[in-house]
């Protein structure tokens, strides 16, 4: 007969040490209880040898709540796990529950603690056998999976578990799966699994998570989880809430488990079966019409489960994106919830319309509610509910309200958070160039934008618009005229005078003609700013003052007064110090021909995607995607009018190279310096489907490129070629590997010999690298290059290049029958093994093209294999020392809507994501 | 592909001291303290006109507040707010009707019962039980057991 202490839930010694610590007046009190307990724990420990159980359990738990007060515990976890031998269910649970919270993985008793969890989990008793799983899914250590990932699932098909051991199974093997995928081999019980839809027991809201996860991993073995799902959902969406009685939640039957069923259809594409499908947009449509119905109960947890399941059916919806009659509804019955009085349901549903604007089926219908959502904006009181309206803005804006959208977001950036102004600059920066239908708007708006948030304007922004307004003609007198009135404000933002100065230099003289804004007042009122800013303004400011000597000589006096002023020439930042100087010397040593050549205006920018574009995306990767439908994928182009900026510049220098030698003073060509960089260097990624050509050249040097691949080897020829009169020394050249572990390199190389140590002038000379592929890589191998050019100018001056080696350049073609292919496509089923992307066609459709393309990266195209003569299907190898990496690639032409599919499997998931990335660009 | 999960379960008071922390995902102890921190630096500046969901680093905050006790389920946030929010309220009339109106005392003094609450309801990062009925009666079982 137990005495009442050892009761379960009474541990006297406990609560009276708890009630000790809570009256401790300070930290030192406490402490002191703390390590007069600990000393006990410890004498009780290692003294008494006969401690009984339920001591043990006391002064374990004591040990934890200790810990939990954030005390360190170095001892008693021995006893912990002595208690799990207990055959008393409370002294186990306090053994379990201190392992599950403090013994680490790695713990040298993890192999004890694991023999006492096989007993337990083969226990007759189903409460042991839960206490041991629930450890094992709170542990989920590898070693946890290794150990159990064959028992757990037993006891999930079990016959004589308990509906609650399932449970605990169920999602206790989730988590296996979780930490170890590969330690399971659930393929051939997936139907048993299914089944366990059809249980009687409502259990369920476990297995449904479970058959979740497996259907993520390896949608085919468990799409026939769909129909099971949509009867039960069915069931459950057309019974009384009497039906279910446990299972409902204030008058809303299983509302759990609806969510997760219909977060589980969402893993697969709308079923193709009409009896499902029609079963399932009845299910949908019920739930949409139950929000009609007069509610059951006014308590907010009714409203607030049943619109759980409701948000959940519109994201299905969303997902199956082809039934127009639901996305309509759903987004009535979104705009009943944006003037709800519950502000989660606003959020909620602004979040949810977000996604509704990208449907073509319900664009229009979102719209709508324009005005509520700029309503929104100005106030709801709650910043996050704000941000979901600017998301939602974005997301509809189109051509016809983009000028009201823009304006009121312009005005909302007054006042909104500081924390989510970058990204609305960065989306009313987008928004009005992408609706622009007049570039006048456009300038305005982005003027506008500095003036409001300059701070949050970032480099990308200011970039765009003089990209934009270099290549419109229309755009370059108002925007000269616009900048030079912003530019008279008192006090005007730094980014302000970047563009201003830069716009001015190129397009001043637009505007030159009127004496309000003549060459002189342009050049006192930018250098009047000159002196608030930081040096990089400056150094731009510097490059607009040389190029309005070419635009008005008139001035020339004045600014060389400038350029030669000793602030500028004796300038403690080289960088100013060394324009000044070249600017200076270039306006009074040229001829003006010379020099209007030289400072001609900016050519135009290549038509490319905004690279502000990529930095929202970046930025936030989900509530963009949606609308973002007709740009092309982001090519990187951080700060392209730096380089072509500099680029001008380095010809002005190669220019001044011609004429002059270094003077005493100091001057230099700075040949690879990171700050003048490269007249031209060709991007790896072009060598994709070549193997020579010129890798870099500027004006002073040229360096190309050879190579020869086979299997795993390769071999690069480098020819290094001195333009100038002058002898390069100090020369050398270096590969290095890119983010390589160097104890596991993936690539070896092996240079037959040092390459030369001097160039002479007008001299070519060559170097061979020879190479071997370990293993599988991403990237490419880097070459740096160094030099003096100058013997007397002690830095060496270098830069860094890529070699063109590529993973591709190993694979070789393998030509098999359509057979043989489709049944190694199946065996690379796993979601893991597969990268898919869709994408819009760059270059005409063309299949002869595309054949002649994935040819020359090193797959065999193979014919007669893909029943639809439109398709292109290729396979190749990968040839490493390690390992054999086999690749196939599907290419799937929507000649309609200029769209490819390109689907590549591969034995090592990151390889066919590799290739996938590497192609996508070129079709 | 995505995972969809609760990262952690947390209560804690207005000033901060944590009654309790369920992880499912490996902190470790330094990381774990900054969360907690982060956590109840989040919630407590916001007032009831604010949702009950606050975006959390890369996830999202799902919480509720019982008079000065807040209970706060991290997941993701593409995950379902409602069905969270329910099921915290789920959870709380769970510990209440347990605990005979529960109080934060309650959950001081009786911890290591809380844990075996929560892991009737939770499991693994993901719902497990949620009926009101099932879990009391499993609950009182284990009470009355040696």
């Amino acid at each position: 007969m137990p005495t009442v202490s050892s009761r379960g839930d009474a541990m006297r010694g406990l609560a009276v040490f708890i009630s000790d610590i809570r009256n401790c007046k300070s930290k030192e009190a406490e402490s002191k209880r703390i390590n007069k307990e600990l000393a006990n724990i410890r004498s009780k420990f290692k003294g008494d040898k006969t401690l009984d159980g339920y001591s043990k359990k006391k002064y374990v738990c004591k040990l934890l709540f200790i810990f939990l007060l954030g005390h360190d515990i170095d001892f008693g976890h021995m006893e912990a796990v002595n208690l799990l031998s207990s055959n008393k269910y409370t002294e186990k649970q306090i053994g379990y529950l201190f392992i599950s919270v403090l013994v680490s993985s790695n713990s040298d008793l993890m192999k004890l603690i694991i023999q006492n969890i096989k007993n337990d989990i083969s226990s007759p008793k189903p409460v042991h056998v839960n206490l041991a799983l629930h450890c094992i899914a709170n542990i989920g250590s590898v070693e946890m999976s290794e150990a159990f990932g064959q028992e757990v699932p037993k006891l999930l098909v079990s016959a004589h578990a308990s509906a609650s051991v399932k449970q605990s199974a169920a999602l206790c093997l989730l988590r296996l799966i979780r930490t170890l995928p590969e330690a399971m081999t659930y393929a051939e019980w997936a139907s048993r699994v299914i089944h366990l839809l059809n249980d009687q027991h409502m259990w369920l809201t476990a297995a449904t998570s479970l058959i979740h996860t497996l259907s993520q991993l390896s949608p085919g073995d468990y799409k026939g989880c769909v129909s099971l799902a949509v009867s039960r959902l069915s069931r459950i969406v057309t019974s009384t809430y009497t039906d279910l009685q446990d299972y409902t939640y204030y008058f809303v039957p299983a509302p759990w488990l609806s969510v997760k069923l219909l977060r589980l259809l969402q893993c697969y594409p709308v079923p193709e079966e009409p009896a499902v499908r029609g079963r399932l947009v009845e299910c949908l449509e019920t739930i949409l019409n139950k929000c009609q119905e007069p509610p059951k109960s006014k308590k907010v947890q009714h409203s607030n489960s049943k619109n759980a399941v409701l948000f959940e059916a519109i994201n299905l919806i969303i997902h199956i994106d082809s039934e127009p009659n639901l996305l309509v509804r759903a987004c009535n019955q979104l705009g009943q919830f944006l003037q709800h009085r519950e502000t989660n349901l606003r959020y909620l549903a602004l979040e949810s319309m977000c996604l509704l604007a990208g449907s073509e089926f319900s664009a229009d219908a979102v719209k709508k509610h324009r005005e509520t959502v700029i309503n929104a904006l100005k106030t709801e009181r709650d910043v996050s509910v704000r941000q979901r309206a600017v998301d939602l803005l974005y997301a509809m804006c189109d051509k016809t309200n983009s000028e009201e959208i823009v304006a009121e977001m312009l005005a909302y950036l007054k006042k909104a958070d500081y924390a989510i102004r970058e990204e609305m600059v960065l989306k009313v920066a987008i928004l009005s160039e992408k609706y622009a239908s007049d570039y006048t708007w456009y300038v305005d708006t982005i003027l506008k934008l500095i003036r409001v948030a300059g701070d949050y304007v970032s480099e990308e922004v200011w970039h765009r618009v003089i990209q934009i307004v270099i290549n419109r003609d229309d755009a370059q007198g108002y925007a000269a005229k616009t900048v030079f009135e912003n530019l008279q404000a008192p006090a005007c933002h730094e980014n302000m005078v970047k563009v201003g100065g830069y716009i001015l230099g190129e397009f001043g003289n637009l505007i030159a003609g009127d004496e309000r804004s003549s060459p002189l007042v342009q050049f006192n009122l930018l250098h009047s700013k000159f002196h608030l800013c930081t040096p990089s303004t400056r150094a731009l400011l510097l490059s607009t003052y040389i190029k309005f000597i070419n635009l008005f000589p008139e001035i020339k006096p004045t600014i060389q007064n400038v350029l030669q002023n000793n602030n500028q020439l004796r300038n403690a930042d080289v960088e100013l110090q060394q324009r000044a100087l070249e600017y200076s010397q270039l306006s009074s040593i040229t001829s003006q021909d010379v020099l209007a050549t030289v400072l001609e205006e900016m050519p135009p920018f290549p038509e490319r995607e905004s690279s502000i574009l990529a930095k929202l995306k970046k930025k936030k990767p989900a509530s963009v995607q949606v609308s973002l439908v007709g740009y092309h994928s982001p090519i990187l182009a951080p700060s392209l009018l730096l380089v072509s900026l500099t680029v001008q510049m380095s010809l002005i220098r190669a220019y001044f190279s011609l004429f002059y030698q270094p003077t005493s003073i100091g001057y230099h060509l700075a040949l690879f310096s990171p700050t003048y960089p490269l007249m031209h260097k060709t991007p790896v990624l072009l060598f994709m489907f070549k193997n020579s050509g010129v890798l870099f050249e500027n004006a002073l040097i040229q360096v190309g490129v050879k190579c020869e691949f086979k299997e795993q080897y390769g071999r690069v020829g480098l020819f290094f070629g001195n333009k100038t009169g002058n002898q390069l020394q100090n020369f050398a050249a270096a590969v290095s590997l890119a983010q390589t572990n160097p104890h596991n390199p993936q690539i070896n190389v092996a240079t037959q010999k040092e390459p030369p140590s001097q160039i002479d002038g007008g001299a070519q000379v060559q170097h061979f690298i020879n190479l071997e592929c370990i293993s599988m890589f991403s990237g490419s191998p880097n070459l740096q290059l160094r030099c003096d050019f100058f013997t007397n100018y002690p830095a060496p001056q270098q830069v860094t290049l890529k070699l063109p080696v590529i993973i591709n350049k190993f694979m070789e073609g393998v030509d098999m029958n359509s057979g043989d292919f489709f049944s190694r496509w199946k065996q690379l089923g796993q979601p893991t093994q597969e990268t898919q992307k869709i994408f819009q066609a760059r270059h005409p459709i063309d299949t002869e093209a595309a054949r002649t393309k994935l040819t020359g990266f090193g797959m065999c195209a193979l014919t007669n294999v893909d029943p639809n003569p439109e398709n292109l299907v290729g396979s190749g190898i990968i040839k490493t020392k390690t390992s054999q990496i086999g690749c196939l690639l599907r290419l799937e032409p929507n000649k309609q809507a200029k769209m490819y599919r390109l689907t590549v499997r591969s034995s090592v998931g990151e390889a066919a994501a590799l290739i996938c990335s590497m192609l996508e660009e070129h079709f | 592909s995505c995972i969809n999960m609760i990262r952690f379960i947390l209560i804690q008071n207005r000033a901060g001291k944590t009654r309790l922390a369920k992880w499912y995902m490996q902190f470790d102890d330094d990381e774990k303290q900054k969360l907690i921190e982060e956590v109840h630096a989040v919630v407590t500046v916001r007032d009831a006109k604010h949702t009950n969901f606050v975006e959390f680093r890369n996830f999202k905050i799902v919480y509720r507040r019982y008079a000065g006790l807040y209970f706060c389920i991290c997941v993701d946030v593409t995950d379902n707010n409602l069905a969270y929010l329910e099921a915290i309220h789920n959870f709380v009339e769970v510990l209440n009707e347990y605990f005979h109106n529960v109080c934060e005392l309650d959950l001081v003094f009786n911890f290591y019962k809380v844990y075996t609450v929560v892991d009737e309801m939770f499991l693994a990062g993901e719902i497990r039980e949620t009926s009101q009925t099932k879990v009391i009666q499993q609950l009182l079982m284990l009470q009355n057991l040696e």
